[in-house]
């Protein structure tokens, strides 16, 4: 059945509507400005770049800042020691992470979360004093391995709790079956249990990946020369090249266009990942 | 900085769903075991030596030497880790209650079916995933007192330049803003969460009693999403509590040391001056004011819980 309203409670609702979607503008508009700014920034001349009032649009777009970022610095090497950083730290979350993910929701071990917690309200700094000193003392300084390592802080507490609500949130009636059917606990997890746990794994993946790749201090501090990470290379061109704002801001882009390309496409999966956690990652 | 967290959602979630399935089972552990070795290794050792270490004058590259307490004394009278305390209560504050506020708005917006919502949300996440060094340069670039883009806009609406981050008196609430546009979009995720297992019935009832959207705000909608709130209210201050990333690419504490947060204060000591011993005590002193104000916040939630 269809009413027909009058003309005062239209134009009500067309003003409420209105409102509505002003208020989306003005909510979304923060995020999507600045990284406009950061790709208008990337895209002009340095002279534009120190105009003042400033340009907004770039005319013509030139890409020199980012063939300028891959001259002058080894922005190729950086971007491979980040690769290898977030793969390793992200493998070894998931080989460890996933059994005990398992493991911890299935034995119930809610105790083991308040580890968790406490290992969340530490700085991260505390863990980089020791551990600094640790690699001086083996003498691992120098190589990429103590920013895997230290990674580590980051990529298997965060992959262990997106396996335990994704194992929770599971029914246990296969593995009941396997398990009457003779199956051990590891063979109930490795043929029942571990294939059909692929969502979970890339949800935590992508987390964790994530949050390596966003890293700073990590990397700031146990990174040499050949050795550091992709956003310790863009905060050292501040410290060098102040005053040019074009590079620097492709710099920036181009370490963060890969994360920002990924949460727009899988945000979903994102979006469950955290609200299961209430995570913070960068 | 960064870390996860996960266990106050978890708790939450485990209020509302009954516990199901078998009691605790031991035979699963050996499960967690290699997890376990790594987290031994690269969390609770570091503990454990950071305690150790505080009782030593320490310097990296030379002789070390046990001091007992001198360490925490010497802590309590120094008065540039004083004022880096004030520093960091204050940037917390504001950095607790602003992202908390819009973002519990803007929950309540993504809460309606809109066109595009989802692209929307994505974009509004964006700011949470971003690199922090990458923001930090490009808001870095933003501040610029003669040729930052925010003067400029500030400029339009007839308000004279500022200082920003360049200025003691305007870097705090400056790298607030920053934190603000990092951050909201988490609160809003955990917001989101809670408005979603918000039940409708009640809000028949009340319309059918003509009650206003506002009442239905203030008397339905606030107490069922309250637990949600202080969950993002709890990782919120811990996070801005911990915030390091932009405030060192941004301003490294300075102008002088205006900016200068128990965690820049405690790179400072370890990475700068190489005090690894009497950095151990601050990261001790700095763990334990993040303990006390997380356990008093939880205990105002048991507080409102009981009333």
């Amino acid at each position: 059945m269809r009413s027909r309203r009058s003309l005062g409670v239209r134009v009500k609702h067309a003003i409420s509507n209105l409102g509505f979607a002003f208020a989306v503008f003005v909510i979304v508009s923060p995020a999507i400005l600045v990284m406009l700014w950061m790709l208008s920034l990337s895209l002009k001349t340095e002279v534009d770049n120190m105009a003042f009032p400033p340009v907004f649009i770039p005319s013509p777009p030139t890409l020199a800042n980012f063939l300028d970022v891959f001259e002058k610095n080894s922005f190729d090497l950086y971007f491979v020691n980040s690769l290898i950083v977030s793969g390793i730290s992200t493998l070894i979350a998931i080989l460890v992470g996933v059994p005990a993910g398992y493991g911890i929701a299935k034995a119930q071990a809610h105790k083991i979360a308040v580890l968790t917690l406490i290992a969340r309200i530490t700085p991260g700094l505390s863990y980089l004093i020791p551990l600094y000193i640790l690699f001086q003392w083996i003498g691992l300084t120098g190589t990429v391995w103590p920013i895997v390592i230290t990674h580590l802080v980051l990529t298997v507490p965060i992959f262990i709790y997106v396996m335990i609500g994704f194992f929770e949130s599971q029914p246990p009636d296969l593995e009941e079956a396997a398990l009457i059917d003779g199956c051990t606990l590891w063979q109930a997890f490795r043929y029942v249990a571990l294939p059909l746990a692929r969502p979970g794994i890339m949800v935590g993946a992508i987390l964790s990946i994530i949050f390596s790749w966003n890293n700073f201090i990590f990397g700031a501090v146990l990174g040499g020369r050949t050795t550091r990470t992709l956003p310790v290379a863009v905060f050292n061109m501040l410290t060098f090249e102040q005053v040019a704002w074009g590079p620097l801001a492709a710099a920036a882009l181009l370490v963060t266009a890969p994360v920002l390309i990924l949460t727009l496409f899988i945000q979903k999966e994102i979006v469950g990942g955290l609200t299961a956690g209430g995570v913070k990652g960068g | 900085m960064t870390q996860t967290s996960t266990v106050e959602t978890k708790a939450v979630s485990a209020e509302a769903a009954p516990a199901r399935g078998p009691g605790f089972d031991r035979n699963y552990l050996p499960f967690a075991y290699p997890a376990l070795v790594i987290t031994a290794a690269v969390i609770v050792f570091p503990w454990i030596f950071t305690i150790y270490m505080s009782f030593y004058d320490w310097k990296i590259g030379q002789a070390r030497e046990f001091v007992g307490f001198a360490n925490f004394t010497k802590l309590a009278n120094d008065p540039r880790f004083i004022e880096s305390i004030g520093h960091t209560l204050y940037f917390t504050a504001l950095a607790v209650i602003l992202p908390v506020v819009f973002g519990t708005i803007a929950a309540l917006i993504f809460n309606e079916r809109f066109p595009l919502r989802g692209l929307f949300r994505a974009i509004f996440i964006l700011p949470m995933m971003a690199t922090p060094v990458a923001v930090a340069l490009v808001w870095t670039m933003m501040f610029h007192p003669q040729l930052g883009v925010l003067n400029y806009l500030l400029s339009l609406v007839g308000i004279p330049p500022q200082l920003w981050v360049y200025s003691p008196d305007t870097v705090i609430p400056s790298l607030v803003a920053v934190e603000v546009w990092h951050w909201t979009p988490l609160v809003m995720l955990i917001v989101l969460g809670g408005l979603a297992s918000v039940p409708v019935e009640p809000y028949e009832s009340a319309k059918i009693d003509g009650a206003s959207a506002w009442q239905m705000f203030r008397h339905i909608t606030l107490p069922l999403i309250m637990p949600f709130i202080l969950v993002a209210v709890v990782i919120r201050m811990i996070d801005a509590l911990k915030a390091f990333d932009t405030i060192y690419v941004i301003t490294s504490g300075g102008p002088g040391t205006a900016s200068e947060t128990i965690n820049i204060y405690l790179y400072l000591q370890a990475f700068s001056f190489y005090n690894i011993g009497y950095a151990s005590a601050v990261t001790i002193v700095f763990f334990v004011l993040i303990i006390l104000l997380t356990l008093v916040l939880l205990f105002l939630r048991q507080k409102a819980k009981w009333t």
